[in-house]
């Protein structure tokens, strides 16, 4: 078995194989230079140096070793011969296989303006996107973030408790819009405010200024100029589909799989970033989250071991921004009504989401019980009715029985 | 660096030293320690790292914060008066010895 990509997805699929009773050859391959590590701390606890760099290492490589799954770092894959089933490395080699799982991940979004290579300007996608934001944090004083999502957002956050000078740049008229109710979009708007952050909501940026070789300022369609000497570029990311593209395997914004994570090749399966699911209405779903590596990773094993593992859980996310854990479950596309459970004012309260009358996702913030308990009601297609929801006297876990 | 002895669902006992500031997830899941999940990699939210922690040296850990009390309130196998979320207690000199175990089922 070959797993190309060596992130959370790739090693799930590794070690549940190993788990599922698989004995035969697995080779691991990751085009960093270090093997699986933990990202969420990239934009949270790393930046500031709370996490440390040995702490973001998913697995020792003694205990790969140990489950006889060989690892390879450093090692781009170029080519998939699926008529052989061999596939062609950077490196020049090529290495055979009976199943292959592709879990690719992602690549930044680049920003089409020039001066997006200047120095001080960065992405966060790795590893050392971030030891690299966090050397530059160090000096910088005025920092701009282009993008109002979780990662921009999280950056902010992190470049505040540094103190440095903040602004937002965003795009749409509000925060995480493609994600959260207004209602959300408002708290964080104040909870940023409040932090001293300057947000400018609907912002076209329209150019890099640079001096030097260096990032000196982002300018806005509007005519206003913002003075940067780090900035950030948080505007999403893409799938690497590409090597299965070339290959022939189905790919729609995505390497196509099912629930089981089967692609359009019954060699090959797909997990994590990578990958555009097709629903069964027939549109596709990219999940960009820890769940879904974890749970495609699990469902990519099954399949390579000629089982069907679906992936039905309810998705959810998480994003931690100073004090504020935001935690969110279901989709919300298609709301018709939103429910708020708790007292906003209290950092501390819930968004219940529904479509037609039926619950479809949750927004928690600081309610980590709270949501626990709302991934369960939707796992199971239970659904408070909206008073209910709104009423914090009703134990909604009473509901699962 | 402190030893903290892991004991898995099936009983076999793993001892590792762990780096101060490490939580007790940390090393178990770096060290591939059976019994334990983690998914959200030490964020205190998903309570799949639950654990029992064993004998004298349970009273020095420092008591759990609301939000992993409430998160307790949502693990799998039976909560007990030491359960704990091993990604919330972090490692220090005085936890040298400290013993966990692992209970059958994270999710």
């Amino acid at each position: 078995m070959v797993i190309v990509g060596a992130g959370l997805a790739g090693l799930t699929v590794a070690e549940t194989l190993r788990a599922e009773g698989y004995a035969g050859p697995i080779t691991l391959l990751g085009d960093e230079p270090h093997g699986p590590y933990h990202r969420p701390p990239l934009s949270k606890g790393y930046l500031l140096g709370e996490t440390q760099e040995a702490q973001l290492v998913m697995r020792a490589p003694e205990l790969l070793a140990k489950k006889n799954i060989t690892l390879k770092v450093g090692t781009g894959v170029t080519a998939i011969d699926r008529a052989a089933q061999r596939i062609s490395l950077a490196d020049g080699s090529t290495l055979d296989y009976d199943g292959l799982a592709l879990c690719t991940g992602s690549r930044l979004r680049p920003l089409p303006l020039a001066g997006a290579d200047a120095r001080g300007v960065f992405g966060l996608r790795s590893l050392a996107d971030s030891r690299a934001i966090a050397a530059a944090l160090e000096t910088a004083r005025n920092v701009v973030v282009i993008g109002g999502g979780f990662i921009g957002l999280e950056v902010a956050s992190a470049a505040r408790k540094k103190d440095k000078a903040v602004t937002v740049l965003e795009a749409a008229d509000r925060l995480m819009a493609r994600v959260v109710a207004p209602l959300i979009s408002r708290f964080y708007l104040d909870l940023h405010s409040g932090h001293g952050v300057d947000v400018v909501l609907g912002a076209m940026v329209s150019e890099l200024v640079v001096a030097d070789g260096h990032i000196a300022a982002v300018k806005t369609k509007d005519g206003r100029e913002f003075p940067a000497d780090l900035l950030v570029v948080g505007i999403g990311i893409l799938p690497n589909a590409e090597i299965a593209q070339a290959a022939g395997v189905e790919c729609s914004g995505g390497i196509v799989v099912d629930a089981c994570s089967r692609t359009s090749d019954p060699a090959i399966v797909a997990a994590g970033d990578c990958t555009a699911r097709r629903m069964a209405d027939g549109t596709f779903r990219r999940l960009e989250s820890v769940q879904n590596a974890v749970e495609q990773g699990k469902s990519a094993a099954a399949a390579l071991l000629g089982r069907d593992r679906e992936f039905n859980a309810a998705p959810w996310f998480w994003s931690d921004q100073y004090d504020v854990k935001l935690q969110m479950v279901g989709l919300t596309a298609g709301f018709d009504q939103v429910v708020t459970r708790g007292e906003p004012k209290g950092n501390k309260f819930s968004t219940f989401y529904y479509k037609g009358g039926k619950l479809i996702a949750i927004d928690s913030l600081n309610q980590p019980a709270e949501h626990l308990t709302g991934r369960k009601l939707l796992d199971k297609g239970v659904s408070p009715t909206p008073e209910q929801a709104a009423d914090i006297a009703f134990a909604l876990a009473g509901l699962l029985g | 660096m402190p030893k903290v002895t892991y004991i898995e669902p099936g009983g076999d006992e793993v001892q590792i030293d762990v780096p101060v500031g490490w939580s007790v997830m940390q090393a178990a899941m770096s060290n591939g320690v059976e019994g334990i999940e983690a998914e959200c990699g030490g964020s205190c939210a998903c309570a799949t790292c639950h654990c029992y922690v064993e004998g004298e040296l349970a009273a020095a850990v420092p008591a759990a914060a609301e939000g992993e009390l409430a998160m307790l309130g949502n693990v799998v196998s039976e909560r007990k008066s030491n359960s704990r979320l091993s990604c919330q207690i972090k490692m220090t000199p005085e936890l040298e010895g400290l013993v966990v175990r692992f209970p059958d089922a994270q999710s």
